[in-house]
Parts: C-alpha cells; structure tokens; sequence
C-alpha cells in the first residue's frame, strides 16, 4: 500500500458550458496521506464540498484524475468506490433502525448476517450508541443522529471516510466535544478522515493537515501550527485565526519600516529587495500594550470588546490603520476608552504576507 | 407571533361567509344525502317516502345484472389502477430522478394529457382506434376497457407519486450509493419504500377513477360489457326505481372509504416529511 490514500491530480470542475461555465475547482492538485486527518476549509463557495463529492464520486471532474490507493477511480461510480461519506444533513435512512442503518453498507457488500450483526455491535459501541440500536433515526436527537451517521459510514471499514461539515448542525458543545471524539475515532480505526469545513477552529483541533481553500484553488497546505504561524499569504492570515494588516517597506533582510518609520524585525520571504513595498501580518495575541513612551509605536484606544477570559483593544494608530491587540482580562489596568498607549511585538510576531489578487 | 398573525385576520369575520359556504356545501350534499335516503325507500318511488326498507338492496344484490357489472366493474380497476400504477411509477421517476432534459417539460404535459383532452375526444379515438384492431384479431374481450382505463388512470396515479418522489431527500439515494448500493438495490431498499405511500394513494385513486367511468366505457364496450355505471346509465333510460340509488350508495360508501384511506395515507406521508 502507498502512503498516499488519495490523490487528486490536476482537478478541474466546471459547471455549465466549459467556456464561460462556473469554475468550481480550477487546476487543484493535492495528495492526502494514509492515516491522515487531512482537512479542507475555506469560505463557502470555495471549492471544498465539491472536491470532496467528487473523491466520493458524486461528481465528475471536467478535467483532471482522482487516484485511491494508487487506482485511477475517476469514472467509477459511487458504489464501487472503497470510501463512505458522512453528509452534513445525515441522511439516515428514515425507515430503518440504527442498527439497520450501520449495516446497509455491509449488507449491499453481501456481507453474511452473523458477520454483519458482529460489525454493527463493534462500530455502535465505537461511537457509544450501543443502546440506540432498535430506535429509529426520528427517535433519536441530533447529536445521536450524527453519531449513528458516523457509525453507518465508518462500518464498512472504507479506506478514506469523507466527512462534508458534519458538525455544523450541532450545538457549539456538543460540537467541541464531537471534535475531540472524531480525533479519537480516527486514531482508533487508522483509517484517512477527509474532512470539509469552514470554521477553521475545527480544522485547526482536529488536523494532521489543513488545505486551505479559495475561489476554487488550494492556496496552502500545511499543519495547524504551520498555517496559523506561516500563513502562505494575506487570505490564509486572514481566514486562519484573525491578523491585523499593516503597510510597510523591506529595510532589510529580516526587517521592515512600519509607517512611522520605526523598524521591526520580521520573517519574510527570500528575495524581496529594500526599499520594496509590503504587507506585515501580526496576530492580536501577538501584541502587547505598553506605556506609551516604551512603546514601537502607539495610538489611541478607539474601542474595547470584552469577552469573558480577554479583551480586544482597537488602537487607532492615527495614520488610518487600526490594530486589535488582545488583551488577557487580568491585565487590563490603565486601558480605557480613548486613552493612549504604546505598542509592543512579540519576538518573531511580524511576517511579512503576499497580497492575494 | 405566528398564531396572533393568522388570528388577527380570519376569513370567518367576513360578513356572509357562513351562509355562503353553507349554500355551496347543501348544493354540493344535497342532492347525494337525497339519493341516499331514498336508498332506504320501502315504495317505488325515488321521490315520494313510503317507510324505511332494505328492500332495494335485496333487488339490488339478487339482480344478476347488477352482479355481473360489479365483477365486471372491479376486475377492470384493478387491473387498470394496478398496470397504471406501475406506468405512473415509472414516469415518475424518469421525470424526477433524472437531470432535466430538453423536452422534460413535453413528456411531463403528455403524461398529464388525459386531465385536459375532453374525455368525448379520447373516447371517440379509442372506439375508432380498437374498431379495426377488433376487426383485425377477432378479440373481443375486457382487454379493450382494461387498456382504455388504464390510459386515462395514468396522470391520477402519476401525481401523488411524483409529489412524494419530490418531496423526498434525495440525499438519501446518494448516501445509499455511497454505501455499495447498485441502482436497482437504492431503488428496492431506498426509493421505493419511501415512495410507497405515494404509489399506494396513486393506485386507490385510479381504482376510484375507473370505478367510476361512464363515458369511455360506455364509447370503448363491447355489447354486454356494462360495467355498473353504465348499467346504471342504462337503467336511468328506462324506468328510474330506487334500485339504482341503492346501487349508487353502495358505490358512494366504497369510493368513501378509498379516499378516506388515500387522504390518511398521503397526510401522514407529509407529517413525516422533516
């Protein structure tokens, strides 16, 4: 077996006419490894979903080939496909027990009964519905729900299981305890979760790797420390976590004029020239406040957000830009509303980001 | 909020609606509750009340006529609602399971074609139509009728099918296939338990429909080929005794009865519905 459970190579979906049709998917290409927790977030409208049914076979590519285990499976329907997919809605069949549900897979497999009934148990206990088995899917709430759609797909031992955002329909707990779970499943079962989302704090607990989406192409990919600390542009810097944005010049290999002409050390990448013009990414917690006078540079409070455990101080720099600096709730003595205060960065805080067109 | 929204206009406050509606339900049952009572007449007459009997069933019931055009009446709607069904369901699906194509819009206004075309104008073409096809076999047999009823059942079995085929998730088809099920297997374990409801409520309805047929029947008919309606029909050109309300309020409690079961069948389909 090949360390690469899928690969997508070169994908392309157009809908509609292929000139001037809807692109979809514009050239993507990206090999998910086995035993991987391997996400894909982005925005609605990305692309995501749409790679994600393809791989399943829901879809075809306009252009381009899906390999499963070294098997080109591009054409093949979804039936003959090894993987099974858990959808956002569930889609439990309504006539069905929980335990008829889990074994549809098998049973279409022609799977012996005694064989099936052994897999069913094994799988519920998995996701701890062992006492739902004779319910039906109406009886159960949504969190069981989403479990037993969890338990159907997982039960025929596929070799990738896709999961199209099936925690978007539950309660932010509920969702937050799935999370961890889904991690414990995947590493109980050893089989490559694929799977789609657009809140980035579920990717970023629960990935080996994140692929992160936009307009149709894949823009980086990486693991969460990687994409959090080193987004590849201004997009990902954005989308993963939140960034303040700041205007400033290369000054030299490791360090940037900011707009009021104090310099900061900041990573960037190779090549860029002094004097060239660039975008600096800083995170909020990044951030520190500090008397003005010790301050790189300083501003005037314009707002302060509390939020239980911290606080996002807006600090107007007075040059038009405005940066959010988070504050832990402890620490907030002297802050208020108007007030001045300095800035300080954090070692390694300020990187230099591309502009995405 | 949305109980006091519908509560703050109610069409009950109208001036003269109770009256209306009361009108139009007399003039709707009237005439039926009428029927039905004389049903119970001891006399001769269907308008003149001479005591309550059962004596007009008994007539009824031993009238070898009238037997004959029962049996005659029941094996043409089962056979038509039963091939009409399956026709109905496989247009069904062949409209709503498949990704529009041109001229899905024209096959869907040809299904639904016997709804609008008056009924003369099919019965005419089927009595030309199945004149030669006599005179080249020599068959003379209920085939005909059980064809013609069958044509014309098709859109009534075809809509409460369809409905539900919409109405279900077919996200639920997807999954199945997701989870190794061949097209026939979804189709046997997935489409077609859901859409039973439906394809049961389609059949009751067409059974009623061709219970019910007098003017095709009556054009499409071999001679001795009454089916009850069209011995009732028959029966009206002679002399009118409350045999034939008897007859009727029997027909009456039976398409009572489809149709309570149809409604019951197709309400709770939509109860189910998420």
């Amino acid at each position: 077996m090949s360390d690469v459970a899928v690969s997508a190579q070169s994908i392309t979906k157009i809908f509609g006419p292929t000139e001037g049709g809807l692109r979809a998917l514009d050239d993507v290409s990206v090999d998910i490894r086995t035993n991987e927790f391997f996400t894909l977030l982005g925005p609605s409208g990305c692309g995501k979903t749409t790679l994600l049914r393809m791989i399943a076979g829901f879809e075809t590519p306009t252009f381009g080939s899906i390999i499963l285990d070294g098997k080109d499976i591009t054409t093949d329907p979804p039936f003959r496909r090894p993987v099974n997919t858990v959808f956002q809605s569930y889609a439990l069949f309504p006539h069905l027990t929980v335990a008829q549900n889990v074994g549809f897979g098998l049973e279409m497999r022609g799977k012996q009964k005694s064989e099936i009934g052994a897999a069913v148990a094994e799988v519920l206990a998995l996701v701890r519905m062992e006492q739902m088995a004779e319910r039906y899917p109406s009886q159960l709430s949504g969190g069981q729900q989403q479990r037993v759609a969890l338990a159907r797909a997982l039960a025929p031992r596929p070799s990738v299981l896709l999961l199209d955002e099936p925690l978007s329909a539950l309660d932010l707990k509920l969702r937050k305890q799935m999370q961890i779970e889904l991690k414990r499943m995947q590493l109980e079962t050893g089989i490559t979760f694929i799977f789609v989302t657009h809140d980035q704090e579920e990717a970023l607990t629960m990935s080996d790797r994140i692929a992160v989406m936009s307009a149709g192409r894949i823009l980086q990919i990486g693991a969460p420390r990687e994409i959090y600390n080193a987004p590849a542009n201004r997009f990902v810097a954005d989308f993963i976590g939140e960034s303040n944005f700041l205007p400033a010049e290369v000054e030299g290999p490791a360090a940037v004029k900011l707009g009021n002409g104090a310099s900061a050390p900041a990573a960037m990448p190779d090549g860029l020239g002094a004097g060239t013009r660039v975008t600096v990414a800083v995170r909020p917690e990044q951030i520190d406040v500090c008397p003005e006078a010790e301050g790189i540079l300083s501003g005037t409070i314009a707002e302060l957000v509390y939020f239980g455990t911290d606080m996002h101080a807006h600090i107007d720099l007075g040059d038009g830009a405005t940066l959010v600096a988070r504050v832990t709730a402890r620490s907030d003595a002297g802050l208020e509303k108007g007030g001045r205060t300095g800035i300080r960065f954090a070692t390694g805080a300020l990187r230099v980001v591309e502009e995405t067109a | 909020m949305a109980e006091r929204a519908r509560k703050s206009f109610s069409v009950r406050q109208l001036p003269g609606v109770t009256p209306i509606t009361m009108a139009c339900f007399a003039a709707l049952y009237a005439p039926i509750v009428i029927i039905v009572i004389y049903s119970f007449n001891a006399g001769d007459s269907v308008a003149l009340w001479q005591g309550f009997s059962f004596r007009w069933y008994a007539i009824a019931a031993e009238n070898e006529l009238v037997q004959e055009a029962t049996v005659r009446s029941l094996v043409i709607a089962l056979w038509a609602s039963g091939i009409s069904t399956v026709l109905a369901t496989m247009a069904a699906l062949g409209t709503t399971r498949t990704a529009k194509f041109p001229g899905s819009t024209f096959i869907y206004v040809m299904i639904n074609q016997p709804l609008m075309v008056p009924e003369i104008v099919t019965a005419v073409a089927l009595l030309i139509f199945f004149a030669s096809i006599k005179v080249a076999t020599g068959y003379s047999g209920l085939g005909y009728l059980i064809l013609a009823h069958s044509a014309f059942c098709v859109p009534f079995a075809y809509l409460p099918i369809r409905a539900r085929l919409e109405g279900m998730d077919r996200t639920l088809e997807i999954a199945a296939a997701d989870l190794y099920a061949t097209p026939w297997q979804t189709f046997r374990r997935v489409t077609l338990p859901l859409v039973l409801p439906g394809i049961v409520a389609g059949a009751m309805l067409a059974f009623v429909i061709s219970l019910d047929d007098v003017i095709i029947t009556e054009f499409v008919k071999s001679a001795g080929q009454d089916t009850l309606p069209t011995y009732m029909l028959g029966q009206l050109r002679r002399a009118v005794t409350p045999e034939v309300n008897a007859i009727s309020t029997a027909l009456l409690g039976l398409t009572i009865l489809l149709l309570t079961a149809f409604f019951l069948l197709t309400g709770r389909g939509n109860d189910k519905k998420p």
